[in-house]
């Protein structure tokens, strides 16, 4: 099968986009740096559209939704050692055209709201260029048909996340916070790397397709080996989707502008780990060990940050603990096999989460800056279009029926409660962070929109209608995108590529979805009480329990404690070791020595370079006379001297 | 009568060569310089080459040196001065360069050997030089074209660019 | 024509131009006028080209002959650069002793 348009279109356009704002940006008109902005991620949206329709068009709904498909596009080749060979391909199955459908649209969506948002920043063209390049990366990295052309888009995302989080670079925190988020994946990554080369020592190839017909071959294939493949992909994966114990670098990067917040770090990319262990769900399947370790990460993730999430009065700090424990549902979703239950909770945490983080941006625009919710308030008169968009985003993460997160979050639970009796711990500790998921975020919703205005010089208005008009669209999908999966159609959809979805609690099921939606109500009076009705009660919950909120509002002491224990120690070695023996001594010392011997060198060569034509013709004659004797007697010279080697 | 000529055509040209040396005046050297070329362009014609006879008149003894002795004129030029550099030049100069005659002469003789390979014979035609000319390098010809084009222009921009800022010096 | 040629030997030729050539070594090393110095640069060009030609001759090749007439418009591009450079130089520094003009260097 072979695709309406080709493959490489969709990540070619936005590296165009990039490339041509990134050389010319500065230079350009304004409206021209918009136009290809938009135009990129839009035009990938289209190609990625018309290969659906023509690939379903004259197929009635039911059917498309089981049947099989499957479209590898090559390039051309990458690396051809021995009988490793890492061709540059493309893969559109079920599973990357729903991603890209996702990364595309909702990039699309992102980008138009950047116009606005972005409207009187000085380097308008350096962000565009860096979003586009980031959504090629992306494409990349779910298109690619084999692990080493996925890294390239995993490192290349990393890359462009670094550079928008740091894109205030004239501000400390912001730089630090890209250097953070940069070092901190760099340690997932290595895990990454090493399961790639155990990938290659025990599979011989990189490609997805080959490693599962090879899987699915050898049932013996099981045990210690892929375990530890797995683990590997599993430390690459919590770095990327910020889970325990690598999840410390995506509140920091909150420092960057709100729009990248909303693509690169709630919607796209910190759902790369999820995607690929989606996509390796073959080797984890053989491993019942590793796929408990990431049940256990995930819901733990999900937890702490709900936890952490609850005392925040940063807006944004707020939504990125958020973003931290709903990846962690997905990642539990994974942990009990339920691959196709996650994805589902990743378009639908696409979906209302992108929308939060654009309704907080919308709302800090009005305010003018201003991130600290306690200063916030009473905007639901003067933003309606903001409230309402956020207002459905936040009954989506809260889990209130009908809207998209209930039916994902309810599915992963499910799927976790009929998986044995781990399952079940696990299942009461997703639905005690469902309540708090609740609580934090219906918090937000009070503290940001009712209420009186709490600071008297800001004078709040709606946004410009290219930050309302993504804020709706978005809004719509959180309300309906949940709604796909009712009667099973969304699984139906996956299961060519993640199989079908694990034995579910059936009846139970019923019964559960009560209790989250019990739960999830509980939150809502909870925030209700404290933050509406008694809005200093809060207070004095705080100093009441004084030491659990000051560990909360800390953080756990965890970026103190990593401090200690790990950057202090490296700092030492590197000062120490690295900088006087290493650097100072031996480096240094040969540095000395080799400088030294040039400037002698030079001060007595220099007396050669006089500057008088006529010694510079001399040498010169004298070098042609010495070459012409060379050519004719050291010809002669090396006949005699072969003479003399061979006897 | 060809050996007559060449030594006889030869001699000019050596003569003129050390005339060029030891003139001071840079217009007794131009002078000589075309005696010298006028005396290779004979030589050209016993060694059957017509077309670069005619060549070697027109661009070197006519054009090139035309230029020079403008040249000479123009900037009036007048005699050289002695310096200490060109002392120690002529003394270390001129063993050096007998060594280098030596070195050349050597190589030649080695190689043809003295008198004996004989000369080949017949005129290479003008017509059988425009064809390779004009048919297998008509595109190294056209590029020479180009080049001189641009020697023009690279002339005439280094004449004006010097006059507008060296005035000062 | 056949008894004119054949008595001269191809290597007086060379030695000739070998000859042309060193003297136009020796021009360049001791003459103390920039213009000097230059013609002394064309006697060596000339010096090479009768080697040329006479390779042809002697080869009876039109290739050698075709290389000389290169090098003759070579040395016309060259010869009219570098008279507007001494041109030029004798501008700025109002002479055109090579041992004063001696600024080629750091």
């Amino acid at each position: 099968m072979t695709a309406i348009f080709p493959l490489w279109l969709i990540p070619a356009l936005p590296f165009a986009g990039f490339l041509l704002n990134g050389i010319l940006g500065r230079r350009l008109p304004k409206w021209l740096v918009t136009g290809i902005a938009i135009l990129a991620p839009l035009g990938s949206f289209v190609v990625v559209l018309g290969n659906m329709f023509g690939m379903f068009g004259d197929m009635p709904w039911p059917i498309f939704l089981s049947s099989d498909f499957r479209v590898v596009e090559n390039v051309g080749t990458w690396l051809n050692v021995g009988s490793l060979h890492v061709p540059f391909s493309f893969t559109l199955d079920h599973l990357s055209l729903l991603m890209l459908l996702v990364v595309t649209g909702v990039g699309f969506l992102i980008h138009l709201y950047s116009v606005g948002y972005m409207e009187h920043d000085g380097a308008y063209w350096r962000y565009f260029s860096y979003l586009n390049l980031f959504l090629f990366f992306m494409t990349v990295l779910v298109l690619s048909s084999n692990v080493l052309l996925m890294f390239v888009g995993w490192e290349g995302v990393g890359l462009a996340s670094y550079l928008l989080i740091g894109f205030w670079y004239q501000k400390q925190s912001a730089a630090d916070a890209g250097k953070k988020a940069f070092i901190v994946n760099r340690i997932g990554d290595f895990g990454f790397l090493i399961g790639i080369f155990l990938l290659i020592a025990n599979f011989g190839t990189l490609t997805f397709s080959d490693m599962a017909v090879q899987v699915s071959a050898n049932p013996a294939l099981a045990g210690g080996v892929i375990t530890t493949i797995c683990l590997c992909l599993l430390v690459g994966a919590t770095g990327k989707s910020a889970q325990l114990p690598l999840y410390v670098w995506l509140p920091d990067a909150m420092e960057g502008p709100t729009p990248v917040s909303a693509l690169i770090h709630a919607a796209t990319m910190v759902t790369a780990g999820v995607y690929m262990i989606a996509r390796t769900h073959f080797l984890f399947d053989r491993s019942p060990y590793a796929l408990s370790v990431v049940a256990i990460v995930g819901t733990l993730t999900a937890l702490f940050a709900a936890t952490m999430a609850l005392v925040q009065t940063d807006i944004k700090r707020v939504l990125a603990y958020s973003t931290v424990s709903q990846l962690g549902y997905m990642f539990l979703g994974c942990g009990v096999a339920a691959y196709s239950a996650a994805i589902f909770h990743l378009m639908t945490h696409a979906f209302f989460k992108a929308l939060l983080f654009l309704g907080a941006g919308s709302v800090i625009h009005a305010m003018a800056g201003e991130q600290d919710m306690r200063k916030m308030g009473g905007l639901r008169k003067k933003m309606p279009i903001t409230f309402w968009t956020m207002t459905a985003a936040v009954f989506a993460i809260s889990g209130i029926p009908g809207f998209s997160g209930f039916f994902s979050k309810d599915a992963i639970l499910a799927s976790a409660f009929a998986d044995g009796s781990l399952g079940k711990v696990l299942w009461f500790v997703g639905a005690v962070t469902a309540l708090l998921t609740a609580f934090y975020m219906f918090r937000l919703w009070y503290m940001t929109f009712f209420g009186s205005t709490r600071d008297e010089h800001a004078h709040p208005h709606e946004s410009p209608l290219s930050m309302t008009v993504p804020l709706a669209i978005l809004g719509v999908l959180s309300v309906c995108g949940g709604w796909v999966a009712i009667g099973g159609g969304f699984y139906r959809f996956l299961a060519p590529v993640l199989g079908p979805r694990p034995e579910e609690a059936g009846s139970m099921e019923y019964g559960l979805m009560g209790i989250a939606v019990a739960l999830a109500a509980l939150g809502w009076y909870i925030a209700h009480r404290l933050y509406h009705q008694k809005p200093g009660s809060a207070q004095a919950l705080a100093e009441a329990m004084p030491a659990t909120y000051k560990i909360l509002l800390r953080k756990y002491y965890v970026d103190e404690i990593y401090a200690v224990l790990l950057v202090k120690p490296l700092l030492m070695l590197s000062r120490f070791v690295l900088e006087w023996v290493v650097d100072f001594a031996i480096l240094g010392g040969l540095a000395w020595l080799l400088g030294g011997t040039a400037t002698l060198g030079g001060a007595i060569l220099q007396r050669w370079q006089s500057g008088n034509l006529r010694s510079y013709a001399a040498w010169l004659a004298l070098g042609a006379a010495a070459l012409l004797l060379f050519l004719i007697f050291g010809h002669a010279m090396g006949q005699n001297f072969a003479i003399a080697v061979r006897y | 009568m060809e050996l007559i000529l060449f030594l006889i055509f030869a001699a000019i040209c050596v003569a003129g060569a050390v005339n060029l040396l030891l003139q001071t005046h840079p217009i007794n050297s131009a002078l000589s310089l075309i005696v010298v070329m006028t005396s290779l362009a004979v030589l050209y014609l016993l060694l059957g080459a017509e077309f670069l006879a005619a060549a070697q008149i027109i661009v070197y003894a006519g054009a090139i040196m035309v230029l020079f002795t403008f040249v000479v004129m123009l900037l009036n030029a007048g005699r050289e001065e002695r310096t200490l550099g060109s002392k120690a030049a002529r003394i270390v100069g001129f063993p050096a360069v007998a060594a280098l005659m030596a070195v050349l002469a050597t190589v030649i003789i080695r190689t043809q050997g003295l008198g004996v390979s004989s000369m080949g014979s017949g005129v290479t035609s003008t017509t059988e030089l425009s064809t390779e000319l004009f048919t297998k390098l008509l595109l190294p010809f056209e590029v020479t074209s180009v080049l001189v084009l641009i020697a023009v222009l690279g002339a005439v921009a280094l004449a004006r660019h010097g006059s507008g800022e060296g005035a000062g010096k | 024509m056949n008894a004119l040629h054949g008595a001269v030997p191809i290597a007086w030729y060379l030695i000739l131009s070998a000859l042309l050539f060193s003297l136009g070594v020796v021009g360049f090393l001791i003459k103390r006028n920039l213009i000097t110095v230059f013609m002394s640069i064309e006697l060596m060009l000339n010096g090479v080209n009768l080697s040329f030609v006479a390779f042809a001759h002697q080869w009876h090749q039109a290739k050698g002959q075709i290389f000389v007439f290169f090098v003759m418009m070579v040395a016309a591009a060259e010869a009219a650069v570098g008279l507007a450079i001494i041109i030029a130089v004798f501008r700025a520094r109002a002479t055109l002793a090579v041992d004063r003009i001696d600024l080629m260097k750091l």
